[in-house]
């Protein structure tokens, strides 16, 4: 099998092992929640105990790298849809919670008008764009976080799956999306910021984007809805529906065959990842402080398709796992010697795809079995030389 | 054979009315045309490129007939139907290539395909109620899976991996089965428990078997279409088809 075909070829997981591996990952999501901005709030800064504010966000950043594998895992590794344009359902969720930030700023910024963004006011503009309206309440960001990425991925899924579009074409579709995207969001006059994209935000809700209080909180949050997501994903992965898509994955037409609108049920799935990418895209950008359209950028979907692929598709937890590491390798990798970074990833993601096709964690009960029979092999089992021992 | 005889096809299960199908310019239907009555089981035999698989495309919805129509129950035409309204209607169709879900149980793969309501909605809230259930193991029995029931369907023989597709039609309770070479690569022990497990569902519904094994379609004992060509060679007993001098020429004289 060629590489390509590996990346199309279903990954089924041993069912039954996802409990322990979910106990796990919630366990420790929450304590991360807890304990991180403890160590960071309460422990003095020249304590061996104490978190860095750095840390908290980055730590927040990885989780909503994650949150975005996982929302890849869910189409990817159960339904069969490689999408490489998942880092712009990101983009807007994180677009809708920037322009909030924008209009809470006020009249704080360079310009000091109260009703327009600075970039407006550079730009000679005289009044908010109709699109904008709305965009001061924070409820309402929330939810276009959501029904932006949903509603592009209804119509992009729509349009797609009905024509039964799938594998690398699907695949190259999505990236052209997402790269559309970003030189219409390059474009000064789309009115979000251009190049520059927003920044320069103040506050969320009326805390201080770089209070220490308002950080640790945002990293809690991310958590809970990371566990959130997980617990939602699982639950829908075990439902009937579940089986159905993983069904698809495996045999499209025999779904077909038994009565299904197979395009309905993908579209669904489709749907429900793109909002989860939005609500990652939503938690990230107050984390970061900016959100440009280089978010939209088709390497950036592609990156995010290896963290899946390297924790292992078709478990959720594994997408997870593979979110939060790579991005940690990257940080320490581009932190020593940033050259080598992007031949680090793409030599992972080789290794990843030719030799342990299930990821990490798929990867792990086998690794497990081979050292238990390695040391099995040096100190053979007490147990057995007790058996034998009447018989001599 | 002759088909036009008749006045009426109001009683008929299935009847296919002079369906032609070009590819390209190939005919892979031409002006076919047979009759399927409610509860017959009924033989298909043809030589590769006859047109069996492209007659079933057509009649399950994947292929649109460029001419001619099909007919189910007298007044149904299944023409402009996909394939999910087609299998709505209680068509199943069991293709060559045993294809089952082979990441999934075998007691799952009956799950899903047991009639039931096919929204997206319904099966993300759906829960297996006792009927359903009853019924899945039933056919379990029926089929020789139930020692299987907790098995990766991918782990079953060939042969087992033939009967749980064919369970998976019978769950669906359809009217009109269509079988693709039910036996193909079958030993001959697990063919003649194939043998009985259709002579068992005879007369409770239509069965369409589409086959290449000759022994299995004399065992079935059962009326015969040959196609060839896109159309209607020869119809019949097994008897009076295989002493037809045009099918000796064309197919079984070869």
């Amino acid at each position: 099998m060629s590489l390509l075909q590996r990346l199309y070829a279903p990954q089924a997981q041993e069912p039954g092992k996802g409990r322990l591996a979910s106990a796990v990952l919630l366990s420790v999501l929450a304590a991360i929640a807890v304990l991180v901005p403890l160590l960071n709030l309460t422990v003095p800064a020249d304590s061996a105990f104490h978190v860095p504010t750095y840390l908290v966000s980055l730590l927040g950043k990885y989780l909503c790298f994650a949150m975005l594998a996982l929302s890849i895992d869910l189409i990817w590794g159960f339904c069969g849809i490689l999408s490489l344009g998942h880092g712009a359902f990101f983009a807007l969720g994180g677009y809708a919670m920037g322009m909030y930030m924008m209009r809470q700023i006020g009249d704080r910024g360079v310009y000091g008008n109260a009703e327009l963004p600075d970039f407006m006011v550079f730009l000679n503009w005289k009044e908010l764009p109709w699109y904008w309206y709305g965009f001061d309440f924070f409820p309402f960001a929330v939810v276009m976080a959501l029904f932006v990425p949903g509603l592009l991925a209804f119509v992009f899924g729509w349009l797609t799956f009905r024509s039964r579009v799938s594998g690398v074409y699907l695949s190259i579709i999505t990236q052209a999306m997402t790269y559309a995207l970003m030189l219409a969001f390059f474009r000064n006059d789309m009115g979000f910021g251009g190049n520059n994209g927003l920044t320069d935000f103040k506050d969320l809700l009326g805390f201080d984007l770089q209070s220490d209080n308002t950080r640790a909180v945002l990293l809690a949050a991310t958590c809970v809805a990371l566990a959130g997501c997980y617990l939602m994903c699982r639950s829908i992965v075990a439902s009937k529906l579940g089986r159905l898509i993983t069904a698809i994955r495996d045999d499209e037409a025999r779904v077909r065959f038994l009565g299904y609108r197979v395009e309905n049920f993908k579209l669904f799935v489709f749907v429900l990842s793109a909002m989860i990418a939005g609500l990652a895209g939503a938690l990230y950008v107050p984390q970061v402080g900016i959100i440009n359209p280089g978010e939209f950028a088709p390497a950036n979907s592609i990156e995010a398709v290896i963290w899946v692929a390297i924790g292992g598709r078709g478990t959720l937890y594994g997408a997870i796992a593979g979110g939060v590491l790579v991005n940690y390798a990257k940080t320490v990798l581009t932190g020593v010697i940033p050259e080598i970074w992007l031949f680090a990833l793409g030599g992972m993601f080789i290794a990843v795809t030719l030799f342990f096709p299930k990821g990490l964690v798929g990867s792990l009960p086998a690794a497990v079995d081979w050292v238990k029979r390695r040391i099995g092999k040096r100190n053979p089992p007490a147990s057995s030389s007790l058996a034998e021992e009447p018989g001599q | 054979m002759n088909v036009t005889g008749r006045a009426s096809y109001s009683e008929s299960q299935l009847y296919v009315d002079g369906v032609t199908v070009s590819f390209d310019g190939f005919k892979a239907l031409n002006n076919l045309s047979f009759v399927v009555e409610p509860g017959e089981m009924r033989a298909i035999i043809g030589p590769n490129g006859a047109g069996k698989t492209t007659m079933m495309d057509v009649i399950t919805g994947k292929t649109k007939p460029d001419e001619g129509r099909v007919i189910f129950k007298g007044d149904i035409d299944l023409g402009k139907r996909d394939e999910a309204a087609v299998v709505a209607l209680g068509i199943g169709r069991k293709f060559q290539r045993p294809s089952v879900f082979e990441n999934h149980s075998v007691f799952d793969n009956l799950e899903l395909a047991i009639k039931s309501d096919r929204s997206t909605f319904a099966c993300l809230f759906d829960r297996l109620d006792a009927d359903r259930k009853s019924k899945i193991e039933s056919t379990l029995e029926r089929i020789g899976l139930a020692g299987e029931r907790d098995q990766m369907a991918g782990k079953l023989s060939h042969g087992q991996k033939q009967w749980l597709e064919i369970g998976m039609l019978l769950v669906q309770d359809p009217e009109l089965l269509f079988l693709d070479e039910p036996v193909a690569g079958m030993t001959d022990a697990e063919t003649e428990a194939t043998v009985e497990l259709l002579r068992d569902l005879r007369g409770e519904r239509s069965i369409v078997v589409v086959e290449h094994d000759m022994a299995f379609v004399h065992a079935l004992g059962v009326k015969v279409t040959v196609l060839h060509e896109g159309s209607v060679l020869a119809e019949g007993s097994m008897d009076q088809v295989q002493n037809d001098p045009h099918v000796i020429e064309v197919y079984l004289g070869r």
